[in-house]
């Protein structure tokens, strides 16, 4: 029993370590431009088709794979921030809502489109397969490597946002975007940097979630996405660390429910989720870690 | 007065020249076309039902194809066949097992559900505002999905119900989009509309005003999924099946881009859009399938979406009644307040 609930433990940090990342993107776009970007879940596909070609493509080291995906998700970051959402700036909110959702359907049908909606199978090399146990846990080298990534370019990110005065910049403009710019900052790259940076930890989202689940479709990346959501709401919407406790919280939860309760109800896992979206939503709006909001909910 | 006289007459000729229509159409044109003009029937239905609470009241809710969901579901047990009900769903309870009902009761009931569902989802849900709401009610879709596929015994789960009896035709669309239209229409000019218009422009002035929010907000969520639930019975008595991924979050997207692209709050905007929505996809998925180039078609409307988005932010046809229809005291002018909020909300960054 120990050993169930530690291996279930093991899998809830590893979910806990995607929804994480996603989330941080989300986070990082509301704080700045006030926008629920729901195209982002999209991005997590993307970095799984790149993640894909990459290995198919031939011999390249996986250190290589994992800056190119991050790379890849920061351009599709930039390229969407251009063309949808820099000109409905300064619109009402639900117009960037709606802007973001028609995004969504249309990277998810040029998916369906260019690679077809069959599911395919992800190639993952033979040296991140091997199984080895710790204990009455089992892992895989890639579980491992999931968990590690997603640390690093955690802490990489807080440090950028703590230390550097391009922190400050992103930190600034969070706080009050008017302010900002008569302070002679260029809202327009922060903007910018924020969609690139949280692009490209969902691009790497997107590898591990190839990597974890071997199967990757174009549409993969909805339902993720609004889990990622719903952890940067319970971790308090526009807070960074808040989006990494959500993400772990959420991974936990959501492991543990479908773990420890009857089978059953396991396939109501995704309905738990969202009961928690709604919960959370009317009894702690700002989430754990998040400020009051002047508007917000 | 002589605007008062022609529009006395303007709406019952409508009426009688569609009802025409209908009837030429019935005895002129093929199945498959009519079950497309039913398809067009019926989305005039959701876009209008939905523009009451999104674009009246301003209520920006996703859930539609959930009371979908709900009415035709309820619909679809209550109409099927006794023998089959025997072998699809061996396990209902016998009291409902028993039961086979014809279209319009079932129609009616499947409604009512459906505003049940929105009172029970509203209460909490209708707290939160703008896009916090719209996430909350695609979570709902979401949670009404996994509860349908679950609930085995009522739905047959994942497979859904098939066979179910065509009972669905143009004439009963035709009532419902009249009936649908009608109640809009006098709702949009009562004091109730008005209500809804004061909230969505500015609440914190309704409220002073002495409009009670919540009852209000309650009312625009309920009525419209009264006629969602309406739209999902007539949906799955013209496709003959219904399963839980019938009524998705595509399908909310499709809701959502008639009422944009028709110009929040205009009711004869809703049903343009959604009569050129339908042909748009009725025209594409051939295409579709031909070329092989599946997803073609949602890209066409979200690209479309997008540029309407930019350019034409209040939709194609504007927020306003076209003028013949209104008389000049009847107007509802949101235009003032619409563009102060519009200029309130700028961020400041160009």
């Amino acid at each position: 029993m120990v050993g169930y609930i530690a291996q279930q433990l093991v899998n809830g940090l590893i979910l806990g370590s995607m929804y994480a990342l996603v989330a941080i993107g989300f986070t990082m776009i509301y704080g700045i431009i006030r926008l629920i970007n729901f195209a982002h879940g999209d991005i997590v596909m993307i970095g799984a088709f790149v993640t894909l070609g990459l290995v198919i493509s031939g011999q390249i080291p996986f250190p290589v794979i994992i800056i190119l995906v991050i790379l890849a998700g920061a351009l599709m970051g930039i390229i969407i921030e251009r063309a949808a959402f820099r000109p409905m700036r300064g619109a009402p909110q639900v117009t960037g809502f709606i802007t973001s959702l028609a995004v969504s359907i249309l990277l998810q049908n040029l998916g369906i489109l260019l690679l077809t909606a069959q599911p395919r199978n992800f190639f993952c090399p033979d040296y991140l397969q091997t199984v080895f146990n710790l204990g009455s846990v089992s892992l895989r080298t890639i579980d491992l490597a999931i968990v590690v990534i997603a640390v690093v370019l955690m802490v990489f990110l807080v440090l950028l946002v703590r230390f550097t005065r391009l922190g400050m910049a992103m930190r600034a403009t969070a706080e009050n975007l008017k302010v900002a710019l008569l302070m002679g900052i260029n809202i327009n790259r922060i903007i910018m940097l924020a969609f690139a940076i949280g692009s490209g930890l969902a691009g790497v989202a997107g590898m591990m979630w190839g990597a974890r689940y071997g199967q990757i479709d174009p549409l993969l990346g909805f339902v993720p996405g609004l889990k990622a959501f719903v952890a940067a709401v319970i971790g308090g919407v526009g807070s960074i660390p808040g989006a990494m406790l959500g993400g772990y919280l959420l991974g936990f939860a959501e492991v543990l429910f479908v773990g420890l309760l009857p089978p059953i109800y396991s396939s109501y896992r995704d309905a738990f989720v969202f009961i928690i979206l709604i919960l959370i939503l009317l009894v702690l709006p700002t989430g754990l870690l998040g400020r009051k909001m002047e508007e917000g909910v | 007065m002589m605007g008062w006289n022609r529009l006395k007459w303007f709406f019952p000729m409508l009426i009688l020249a569609g009802a025409i229509l209908v009837f030429i159409l019935r005895s002129s044109v093929n199945d498959y076309i009519l079950s497309i003009i039913c398809f067009a029937g019926i989305n005039i239905i959701l876009a209008v039902s939905l523009n009451l609470t999104n674009g009246f009241t301003g209520l920006f809710s996703l859930g539609h194809p959930a009371f979908m969901a709900v009415g035709g579901y309820v619909a679809a047990i209550l109409t099927f066949p006794v023998t089959r009900k025997a072998m699809l769903l061996p396990a209902l309870p016998s009291w409902l097992a028993a039961q086979q009902w014809s279209l319009l009761p079932a129609l009616i009931l499947g409604g009512l559900c459906a505003t049940l569902a929105a009172f029970l989802i509203g209460f909490p849900v209708l707290r939160l505002k703008g896009h916090y709401l719209a996430v909350a009610t695609l979570g709902f879709l979401i949670i009404l999905q996994v509860l349908i596929t679950n609930l085995e015994s009522f739905t047959r789960g994942p497979l859904g119900l098939n066979g179910l009896p065509l009972l669905t035709n143009l004439w009963w669309v035709y009532l419902w989009v009249v009936i649908t239209i009608y109640v809009c229409w006098k709702v949009k000019h009562s004091s109730l509309g008005r209500s809804m218009l004061a909230i969505r422009e500015n609440e914190m002035a309704a409220e002073c005003l002495g409009i009670p929010l919540s009852r209000t907000r309650i009312m625009a969520f309920a009525l419209g999924a009264f006629f969602a639930g309406v739209a999902g019975c007539l949906w799955a008595h013209l496709v003959t099946a219904i399963t839980p991924t019938s009524f998705s979050v595509i399908m909310a997207f499709h809701l959502v881009v008639m009422v944009v692209v028709g110009g929040s709050g205009s009711i004869t905007g809703a049903t343009i859009a959604a009569l050129m929505l339908t042909s748009v996809v009725e025209i594409l998925s051939p295409l579709e399938e031909n070329l092989g180039a599946y997803g073609i078609s949602e890209i066409i409307i979200s690209i479309g979406l997008l540029l309407i988005l930019i350019y034409r932010p209040r939709g194609i046809f504007g927020t306003q009644e076209p003028a013949f229809l209104v008389k000049q005291r009847q107007r509802v002018s949101g235009e003032v307040g619409r563009s102060l909020s519009y200029q309130n909300g700028k961020g400041g960054t160009s």
